[in-house]
């Protein structure tokens, strides 16, 4: 182990079930230094925190911890706890029922008696050396989510631990609160804690950050100064596309003629229940575009209130010219929109119904209760997408849930193709499947387009954006920043409009 | 779609069968008989006799479990269809029936309860008490949906207020029916020696089988049980369904209400429908499907009522007093839900797994 | 950025807000108490300022407190347990057969309420915490097991006669200087049995264990948030057991002393019961979703519910099923108070971060 380094991990493996989420994966945090661990979805680096956290056991490598001897074993988040290593993650896990000093002192110590007097007031010196501004008696679910986040880090400082990691803690945080927590997290530096701090906000990690260490696809990019990583090349790292070949990829962008082809869906100023700031929107008939911007920028909220499935707080929304209201999906299905969403295992599919009545689902809500179709109606429809979208199951009454991955999202989007939508809105519809798949829905989504559909495109894949979007909207922090199309549809300006900050 | 191997086929024909849902009260029924035949084949003997009117009926202990499944198998419709969309039971279906029966007595003997002609025709006494159930069941169904109470908890409140409420319709007071026609319900018409709370119970199965047949009512309600997000994405409106099923629940409630009092012609607020909540629960359990929502088969629920009422009237035979009777249905639902658990299947499985691993490798290759 | 901004924890202005959802839901119960105690005392007469009215409410509900009190404990962990109605009859069946027909000790029938106690609570708690079934349906087929079994003891109803238990029973603690004199003039104790006694032991017993022990804190923190509290370091499974095992033990000395109430033992004892711990708890400040509760409150909970029905009976409507109505719609209100409060600070807590957010972006 190298002088002043805290834990290094080297030769990290850890496989699932058709998945190698870490492929030998080094990593090193060092005394006193704030560490960003950066990468797209997928690219491994909650498994990695796992490892550490003893929430998976690696499948092999060495983890090496300051103060132990020889490699540690973690099996448990209990051993990590002792080893010195606390997680705060991103949904608090305290209990928001019990006062503040309680949840941090407790399921700690032996049983017994609890000292209330002395708790208080350890609790309240603990929270006064960490500048947090909150009375230990109070009850935590009163507090502010940042205030819970940062007694979460005080329970954390207080076991004394050597490793803090810091799994997205900024997520639901305002500016103000960002800042408070930068001011706590320097503190720590200071006292020589390790800091690993998982964002997606590039503006947080080039503020506090010391160093950088960026995953892809289960393997290591890098480890780098912060002062020798631009923005851009952060991006271009973690979305891997190095910066000179992206002038190069350019020639199959498709071109949308626009002209003589009205608006099928507009929005203006939509806003919901989520958090976005409210945003302009359109698209025309036969057009495909898409939202793009890293993870958490807000890009499916975008499209969520377009579809009414959060709570829609205001705008103005036109469909085929005509000012409607669409506060529910009901609305938005009636008029011709379909949504396929992110997470297919929680909204998508309903997972003991068969395969042919996942496929009917929407067609049948939006034509009525009384009309129900009959077995063989819907077996042919169930077949007819089977079939069109190739989907390998064994029968139409196969429960969904035993589908593949891909498969059961080939279900999904054949239940809302079925309902022959003016417009749908694919969110991250190739996420977790085999590249055969995703090759075959970006194909399915050119061919829809020609056939004049309306198509919204996200994917965390920027290439494959580029491949079928002629118009890209960028996010940043739940802001719309900019819309680029035809020329400007280049990974690099992409990764500068959505790195932002020294670019502008 | 994909033609599955022959082989694999055949083999798992038996297994199959196992699967299928309605293999569970099937099965349950078979072990019974079996018992029965063993214990004392007298059991299944059927004979036709007269009554006291002179009127032939049929007798013997299989009819009077098809006679005595109705309400209960009446009453598993409803619950099913409760329990898949709200992912939990309705316990105060008893307590409803009381009202509901208390409701057609005062209609038909009026405000002081001993009129000895009928002061209502039937029909009006039906409707109406079937408005009433029906409004306790959207009293349950708005807790539960609007104030996403849990069912059970919220189904409390009714549970016990309503023998309460059932004896303050009627003043405490206890309306006997004279007229011999309100007895045909939950008796026999003359000249037809087969109860007449079967035919009310077939005719409430072809109403279920319609309603599921032209409506999506089955559909939206498994979607809602199994997966409440991705039913409200794909345009339903979940709080909607679930309190739709109470209300068919308390329609249930009504009709199984109406054959109870029609038995007796009164009613009697303490005893009446005792428990039975306990036995609609476990007819849904019985039936195979799972008491946590989701899919479901009202067949296999309604083929579940009446195996419960078959172990009824089996504990009957052995002298066993009605009041005793719960505890060991207790025990037979305590097996079931400790059979069910995820955790005890998950090691069942494993143990099993264990057990054949040599044979199904052999059979995979 | 403003220096003054950077106090994100500041108190919040809204009293409500500072006061936890525990006491909050206690004082509102205690509030509703006093106030229609100072009903009944001018609205309705004097009867109400004898400290016996008071006392009886006491000596008719000792039992129901300490079954509430088990209650509250399982519902602070999440769960439910409505099978200690039914435990209270087997109970008292038991105890009662014990004493009569097999002319046993009262220490012999103080131990099998005990050991039946203890049995529920093992069993139940096994199936909920470690087999992970609905605690709903373990219970209820709990509350239908001990029904029948009570019929199976015993299917009729019988007064005790053994002599020692009667003179037990019979017991009363005089209370000095809160007697009163009655028409003719003659000076009467006030008294409670003790019953009473038992139950304010373990209501004091019970308070203190949730408040000081670390063991009772770790109840709240398994009903505030399961996964959290697992996170937390603390043993859920276990505590979860403990909660039902208490509740079971509970019900066995609830069931005792409701048998020395009353004096025998019958199959219809203790009916609704468990509805009415339920509902003590409900409306003395223990959330049904688990995490937040008080045993004083379940005390207050108790007499609150006491205290409606003999307002109820001196009103004059004195027959039997205005307890049930009555009751039950007690529940409802303080079920669907608690169900708008739950909505209400979600909301507030989404708004107050919304604000937040826009107070953000104008900077």
């Amino acid at each position: 182990m190298q002088e002043r380094s805290l834990l290094e991990m080297r030769g990290i493996y850890k496989s699932f079930p058709g998945v190698k989420a870490l492929r030998n994966v080094d990593f090193t945090l060092r005394e006193g230094e704030i560490h960003a661990l950066m990468g797209e979805n997928g690219a491994g680096k909650s498994t990695l925190i796992k490892v550490l956290t003893g929430v998976h056991i690696k499948d092999s490598g060495d983890i090496y911890i300051k103060g132990q001897d020889g490699a540690v074993q973690i099996h448990s988040p209990q051993d990590a706890q002792n080893m010195g290593i606390s997680t705060v993650y991103q949904e608090i896990s305290l209990c928001p029922n019990l006062s503040v000093a309680e949840n941090i002192f407790l399921g700690r110590g032996k049983r017994g008696l609890v000292n209330w007097r002395n708790m208080n007031r350890h609790a309240g010196k603990l929270l006064d050396s960490l500048g947090i501004a909150v009375k230990p008696t109070q009850q935590l679910a009163s507090c502010s989510i940042a205030v819970q986040q940062m007694v979460a880090i005080a329970r954390a400082v207080d076991m004394e631990c050597s490793v803090l990691i810091l799994d997205e803690p900024t997520s639901s945080l305002d500016e103000s609160e960002v800042a408070k927590l930068f001011v706590l997290m320097r503190q720590l530096k200071e006292r020589g804690v390790g800091i690993i701090f998982v964002t997606h906000f590039l503006d947080q990690v080039y503020e506090v950050c010391d160093r950088i260490t960026v995953l892809r696809d289960g393997q290591l990019v890098g480890e780098y100064e912060i002062e020798n990583l631009p923005r851009v090349q952060l991006v271009s790292k973690m979305l891997g596309k190095e910066l000179d070949d992206m002038a190069d990829i350019k020639n199959d962008i498709p071109v949308f003629e626009e002209k003589g082809k009205g608006y099928v869906y507009e929005a203006e100023g939509l806003c919901s229940s989520e958090g976005i700031k409210p945003f302009n929107f359109n698209i025309r008939k036969g057009e495909v575009n898409g939202f793009t911007g890293l993870l958490g920028s807000g890009r499916s909220e975008c499209v969520r209130a377009i579809f009414g499935a959060d709570k829609v707080t205001g705008g103005k929304v036109k469909v085929n010219g005509r000012e409607v209201k669409i506060n529910k999906p009901i609305d938005a299905m009636k008029n011709g929109i379909a949504y396929l969403p992110e997470d297919r295992k929680r909204d998508g599919i309903v997972g003991d119904l068969s395969v042919r009545d996942n496929i009917i689902l929407a067609l049948q809500v939006k034509k009525g209760f009384f009309k129900p179709f009959t077995k063989a109606e819907a077996t042919k429809f169930a077949d007819e997408y089977i079939k069109l979208l190739d989907i390998k199951t064994a029968s139409v009454n196969t429960p969904i849930k035993s589908l593949s991955g891909g498969n059961q999202q080939k279900v999904i989007l054949g239940r809302w193709l079925l309902t022959h939508p003016e417009y749908l809105i694919l969110d991250e519809p190739t996420r977790g499947i085999d590249v055969g798949t995703k090759i075959d829905i970006q194909k399915l989504v050119l061919k829809l387009a020609s056939e004049g559909m309306s198509i919204t495109f996200i994917s965390s894949e920027t290439d494959e954006m580029l491949r079928t979007c002629s118009r890209l909207l960028v996010m940043r922090d739940r802001k719309l920043v900019g819309e680029l199309t035809g020329d400007e549809l280049t990974q690099t300006t992409i990764m500068n409009t959505i790195a932002g900050g020294e670019q502008e | 779609m994909t033609a599955t191997p022959k082989s694999a086929e055949k083999s798992s024909f038996l297994a199959s069968i196992v699967k299928k849902q309605i293999f569970i009260p099937i099965a349950a029924l078979l072990l019974l008989a079996i018992f029965n035949l063993i214990m004392d084949p007298s059991f299944f003997n059927i004979t036709l006799g007269h009554n006291s009117a002179g009127d032939p009926v049929l007798s013997g202990n299989i009819i009077s479990i098809i006679d005595y499944g109705s309400e209960l198998a009446i009453l598993a419709i409803g619950m099913t269809l409760v329990t898949a969309a709200s992912r939990g039971q309705d316990i105060s279906v008893g307590a409803a029936m009381a009202i509901s029966g208390s409701v057609v007595l005062r209609i038909l003997c009026g405000p002081n309860a001993d009129a000895a002609t009928l002061q209502a025709p039937i029909i009006v006494a039906f409707l109406i008490s079937c408005l009433v159930a029906m409004a306790f069941g959207a009293f349950n169904g708005a807790l539960v949906s609007i104030f996403k109470i849990q069912p059970m908890v919220a189904t409390l409140i009714l549970f016990t207020a309503g023998r309460s409420i059932a004896a303050w319709i009627n003043h405490n007071k206890l309306p006997v029916v004279n007229d011999k026609t309100f007895a045909y319900f939950g008796g026999y018409i003359p000249g037809i020696p087969i109860p007449t709370p079967v035919f009310i119970a077939i005719a409430c199965f072809i109403v279920i089988w319609l309603v599921l047949k032209f409506t999506t009512l089955g559909l939206y309600a498994q979607a809602v049980g199994i997966n409440e997000k991705t039913s409200r994405l794909n345009g339903l409106n979940p709080a909607f369904i679930k309190f739709i099923t109470y209300v068919i629940l308390g329609l249930c409630v009504a009709v199984a209400a109406f054959i109870k009092v029609s038995r007796v012609s009164t009613i009697n607020y303490s005893v009446v429908a005792k428990d039975i909540e306990m036995d609609a629960i476990l007819a849904v359990a019985l039936g195979g499907n799972s008491l946590s929502g989701g899919k479901f088969s009202i067949s296999a629920s309604i083929l579940g009522a009446y195996v419960i009422q078959f172990l009824t009237t089996t504990l009957y035979k052995f002298n066993v007093q009605s009041d005793a009777l719960p505890a060991y249905k207790a025990v037979v639902v305590i097996l079931l839900v400790i059979l069910s658990a995820p955790i005890v299947r998950e090691k069942i499985a494993a143990f099993c797994k264990s057990l054949r691993s040599p044979v199904n490798a052999e059979s995979k290759s | 950025m403003p220096q003054k901004d950077m106090t994100v924890g500041k108190p919040r202005r809204h009293l409500l807000r500072g006061i936890t959802d525990t006491n909050l839901l206690m004082s509102i119960t205690i509030i509703v108490f006093i106030l229609m105690y100072l009903y009944a005392i001018f609205g309705l007469g004097e009867g109400f300022l004898k400290a016996q009215t008071f006392f009886n409410m006491l000596n008719a509900n000792a039992a129901l407190i300490i079954l509430a009190c088990g209650m509250t404990l399982v519902m602070i962990t999440g769960g439910i347990d409505i099978s200690v109605g039914g435990m209270t009859a087997l109970v008292s069946m038991s105890s009662a057969v014990f004493l009569d027909k097999h002319s046993g000790s009262v220490f012999g029938a103080m131990m099998i309420s005990l050991g039946i106690g203890l049995a529920f609570g093992l069993i139940q708690g096994f199936l909920v915490a470690y087999l992970d079934i609905q605690p709903f349906i373990v219970t209820l087929a709990g509350m239908f097991f001990a029904r029948g079994m009570t019929t199976i003891v015993n299917p009729d109803q019988f007064n005790v006669q053994n002599e020692a238990f009667v003179k037990l029973k019979e017991t009363r603690i005089i209370i000095p200087k809160m007697g009163w004199v009655n028409k003719r003039g003659v000076y009467i104790d006030a008294y409670i049995e003790i019953g009473v006694i038992v139950a304010l032991v373990i209501v004091a017993a019970l308070f203190l264990f949730l408040k000081w022990t670390k063991t009772g804190r770790n109840f709240y923190a398994v009903g505030g948030n399961k996964q959290s509290a697992l996170m937390l370091g603390i043993n859920v499974k276990r505590t979860t057991f403990l909660a039902y095992l208490m509740c079971g033990i509970l019900g066995g000395i609830g069931g005792f002393v409701y048998f020395m109430h009353v004096g025998s033992g019958s199959p219809s004892h203790a009916t609704g019961a468990e509805m009415n711990a339920i509902a003590s708890s409900i409306i003395g400040g223990t959330m049904l979703t688990g995490g937040v509760g008080n045993i004083i409150g379940t005390l207050f909970g108790v007499l609150s519910l006491a205290l409606i029905q003999n307002i109820v009976s001196s009103v004059g409507l004195d027959d039997a099923w205005w307890t049930g109505i009555t009751n039950a719609s007690m529940l409802c209100i303080f079920l669907v108070v608690q169900s708008i409060i739950i909505a209400k600070r979600k909301k507030t807590n989404l708004s107050a971060a919304k604000s937040m957010e826009t107070k953000g972006v104008k900077k």
